[in-house]
């Protein structure tokens, strides 16, 4: 639960219809996120909320309906142009830079805000080293805050799994996003492992006031972080609203309990 | 007419040539995702060995008999070729298996440059001769339609029917033969083929060595044509635009890309060479290969590439 | 015992973020630089400038080049033998063309065009990769082949494409001497790799890195694919042209086009993968080995007194060439750096085992 209080509506999805050839793997889904609430996707596997995620990066773009972020509207959007208002996000399977160690990676995520021409870097005398050092600093709070210190010069091959997670956020943040798209942050932990990632998703709602948005499987966390939750089921929405609610709803239940369809 | 019939003609039969070592790139490529760049120094490799057995036979074994020789120095050739295919599998392919496209690619160059020394200096490095009785006088068709008639080099056509032979027996082998079922299962999934049962190390030399059988026929008809000599291993590098046209994947397309490059190559160099200074035939197939990629990398008849997050 | 970095504490971004972090390696290859200006002068031979010293350098500044696009963008390319050529004849023209033009400015313009000529070229990376791009860079080069061979303009209206450069004159210091060719070309070397090095430790470089390790994600992240691509082909394309024009007024003195022919680019493409992918140091280890084991393959039967005819030898060369590609390419696909840095590392322990 966070304790910021949440504003109005941010990002509004309205009847986004996504199909590969013939399968479709999502069908007039609306929902809506307010700013500064954690909003929880959930839903049994294949139910689309990847694919859903991957509508509002501009990764897929759906042949039928529309998102509007912060009251501009589109019909799909571009990834960069995503990253560039604000959108920054983690993959299920990490989309990590296998080359590069750790502060390169975060480092990666800033990007957008260093400025400095080709010229200046090739010199690397005045606004550009500064650039560098100030962008650095930038990720080492980063690093700080994810408690990933010990490994900053690693090369995140060599991570396991759990770090790697947490450099995946760690270059989202770098991105210092209005709204945060996290795909199964948690998949694959331990009992500890989570409840780190807990705390950092909270941490990053309550401090910088990032929206976030959220897929998750384990139910636990969802009902104990999330202030309203949309579920999936075959690419459909069967369930929006809060934890509650959405816990005693009917078609979530069969949903989940896999009544015949 | 005539003479566009003629330069059409000769560009078909040409193209034909490209096709056949074509044919090897796909092969390999269909069987195993690997390109290969050796397939030009497999050419050369096996024409060099082909052409010495030719004559080492005589001198060894005293048999003159011109048939029998050549179809001994055949067989020696494609159990040289079976045994290139098994040391390359072991030693390169099989270290290499998790590693991406352009790591085996690059390991290919690699062989391509062994491959070239070694051939030399196993089989020597001047020019030689390969003689299977391919006729060589020109002949002239409808000598009453243009005048003078159209001159058609019957070792072309002869090189043509023979292409055309192995190109339906490739496909009949790989769609009616248990080892070819196997092979396609092997293109479209390593893991999913492996774990029914199909032996992948074995697939691959069959694999490779099918490609060096086609290599062989290539060698010998293009050495039949131009001598043996170390120039030959650049013919990949002309087969290389025909694949890009035909699709990587598809065998009837390296047939069609071969001989569209063919065709193309004998007419902008007739017609449009003049006018640039000549000697365009040196990248006129590579700036229809550009043009491909940029419009349709798949080729013709290949399968559509696919990037997933 | 010796190379520890006890002691060494950062005690700013600034000298964390450094080329060479660790004391030691800043002294050694200052200590390097100095000795390959000031002492090597003195004990070289002019056949070591000639066969070793100067092709080493001028190759180096290629492969580096070509390092920034296959090693650091992970975008192939077989034309590199082009790039140089345009870059050869273009500084060229210019020189011969227009009155008074200095050598220095016609060697960086040859790059500039170089440049514009490798963006062109460097497009259809925006749709294709791997094998594809393969192909479309060779396109590129068989296009210079040609070009180079058959239009009369380029080559100042030259039969075969053979030019040839009147004495250079660098701010009115003749460069005739193989010493002096050896230290102008050492100064372009050390002037660019450390520019280089410095492209790629920023964002440029980063985004270079992201691009070649998972492009789609990238994008996520803000990075302009097209942007990032295009300038890794025009920043590569720059330094392999200069290293063209180099290698054409200082190495060469008269060239026609068949000096940057296709097995140019398989060499410097040899020279990236056996020295080390994505790696400045690296550029030099492969150019280094590429000059030398020919030498070596050359020489050696006569240090042991079993002559081998040049024929021989140049397939043998061959050979290990070859072979020793698809060796690293198992062993270490990192190549000679990688090898380098973990020496390194054993060395940080030296003599202790763990």
């Amino acid at each position: 639960m966070s304790r910021r209080s949440i504003g109005e509506v941010m990002l509004d999805v309205k009847n986004i219809s996504l199909s590969f050839g013939g399968v479709k793997a999502l069908t007039d889904i609306s929902f809506n996120v307010r700013e500064h609430e954690i909003r929880a996707i959930i839903g049994p596997n294949g139910a689309g909320k990847s694919s859903m995620l991957n509508c509002i990066n501009g990764v897929y773009t759906p042949q039928q309906g529309s998102i509007t972020f912060r009251g501009k509207t589109f019909d799909h959007m571009n990834s960069r142009e995503v990253a560039e208002m604000g959108i920054a996000r983690t993959f299920q399977n990490l989309a990590l830079f296998k080359g590069m160690n750790v502060i390169d990676n975060i480092m990666s995520g800033r990007n957008l805000k260093m400025k400095t021409n080709i010229f200046q870097q090739a010199l690397r005398i005045g606004a550009a080293e500064r650039e560098e050092q100030a962008h650095r600093e930038v990720v080492e709070r980063i690093i700080d805050f994810l408690e990933i210190q010990a490994w900053r010069k690693t090369p995140v091959a060599r991570l396991p799994y759990g770090l790697q997670k947490r450099v995946d956020l760690g270059r989202a943040l770098a991105m210092e996003p209005q709204v945060l798209l996290l795909d199964e942050p948690m998949a694959g932990m331990n009992i500890e492992e989570k409840q780190d990632m807990c705390r950092f998703v909270l941490d990053v709602n309550d401090q910088f006031g990032t929206t976030i948005v959220l897929i998750e499987h384990d139910m636990g966390v969802v009902m104990d972080i999330s202030d309203r939750v949309v579920v999936l089921d075959y690419g459909k929405k069967i369930g929006d609203g809060t934890p509650d609610e959405v816990r005693s709803n009917e078609e979530v239940i069969s949903a989940y309990l896999g009544t015949s369809h | 007419m005539g003479p566009f019939l003629e330069t059409l003609i000769g560009g078909l039969m040409t193209g034909m040539l490209y096709s056949l070592v074509a044919l090897g790139f796909v092969l390999i490529f269909k069987a195993s995702g690997v390109f290969n760049f050796a397939q030009g120094a497999m050419v050369l490799f096996a024409a060099l060995a082909m052409a010495r057995f030719a004559e080492w036979i005589p001198a060894l074994l005293g048999i003159e008999h011109k048939v029998l020789v050549n179809l001994m120095a055949f067989i020696l050739a494609m159990g040289v070729m079976i045994m290139l295919a098994w040391v390359v599998e072991r030693f390169v392919l099989g270290k290499l298996v998790n590693q991406e496209g352009v790591t085996l690619l690059m390991a290919t160059l690699g062989i391509t440059y062994f491959m070239d020394g070694f051939g030399q200096t196993v089989f020597g490095s001047d020019i030689y001769k390969i003689d299977v009785g391919l006729p060589k006088e020109p002949m002239f068709l409808l000598e009453d339609v243009f005048q003078g008639g159209i001159l058609v080099n019957q070792e072309e056509l002869s090189a043509a029917i023979i292409a055309a032979a192995l190109v339906a027996l490739l496909a009949a082998f790989f769609q009616y033969t248990g080892t070819g079922r196997a092979l396609r299962a092997v293109a479209d999934d390593h893991q999913a083929a492996q774990s029914i049962g199909i032996p992948l190390e074995r697939i691959w030399v069959i694999v490779w060595s099918v490609a060096g059988f086609v290599a062989l026929v290539a060698g010998i008809i293009w050495g039949s044509k131009l001598g043996v000599q170390f120039s030959l291993s650049q013919v990949a590098l002309k087969a290389l635009p025909v694949v890009i046209l035909g699709g990587l994947t598809s065998v009837p397309g390296a047939i069609v890309g071969g001989l569209i490059i063919g065709v193309g190559e004998k007419l902008s160099e007739v017609y449009i060479g003049p006018m640039l200074g000549g000697g365009i035939e040196i990248w006129f197939a590579y700036a229809l290969a550009l043009l491909f990629l940029l419009v349709r990398p798949q080729g013709l008849y290949g399968e559509k590439i696919i990037d997933r997050v | 015992m010796l190379y520890r970095e006890n002691g060494q504490f950062k005690t700013s971004y600034q000298a964390d973020q450094q080329i060479f972090p660790i004391a030691q390696d800043r002294y050694l290859i200052l200590a390097l630089i100095a000795a390959a200006a000031i002492v090597v002068p003195f004990i070289a031979s002019e056949y070591v400038f000639r066969a070793l010293l100067i092709p080493f350098l001028i190759l180096s500044l290629a492969a580096l080049g070509l390092n920034i696009l296959v090693g650091y963008c992970g975008q192939i390319s077989l034309g590199t033998g082009g790039f140089m050529a345009v870059g050869a004849y273009a500084a060229y023209n210019l020189l011969v063309r227009i009155e008074g033009m200095p050598a220095v400015v016609a060697i960086l313009l040859g790059g500039v065009f170089a440049m514009a000529f490798g963006v062109v070229f460097g497009i259809p990376s925006l749709r294709i990769k791997g094998l594809y791009l393969a192909v479309a860079t060779l396109a590129a080069q068989f296009f210079c082949d040609w070009a180079f061979l058959r239009i009369k303009w380029l080559t100042n209206d030259s039969a075969s494409g053979s030019v040839s450069v009147p004495e250079l004159m660098v701010f009115g210091w003749n460069v005739d001497t193989p010493i002096d060719k050896y230290l102008f070309c050492l100064g372009f070397v050390v002037i660019f790799a450390l520019l280089a090095k410095n492209l790629v430790r920023g964002h440029t470089g980063r985004e270079w890195m992201a691009i070649r390790d998972m492009d789609v994600a990238a994008a996520l992240i803000g990075i302009r694919p097209v942007y990032a691509k295009l300038t890794a082909f025009a920043v590569s394309s720059f330094i392999v042209g200069v290293a063209g024009a180099l290698w054409g007024f200082v190495h060469l003195g008269s060239w026609e086009p068949a000096a940057f022919n296709i097995t140019r680019s398989f060499d410097l493409l040899f020279m990236v993968i056996i020295g080390g992918l994505g790696s400045i140091m690296g550029s030099f280890f492969g150019a280094a080995f590429i000059v030398i084991v020919p030498i070596v393959l050359d020489n050696l039967p006569n240090w042991f007194g079993i002559p081998i005819d040049t024929a021989l030898a140049s397939h043998l060369t061959f050979m290990i060439f070859g072979a020793l590609i698809v060796f690293f390419l198992i062993v270490e696909p990192h190549g000679l750096a990688r090898l380098w840095s973990v020496g390194k590392e054993k060395l940080r322990l030296w003599p202790f085992p763990h």
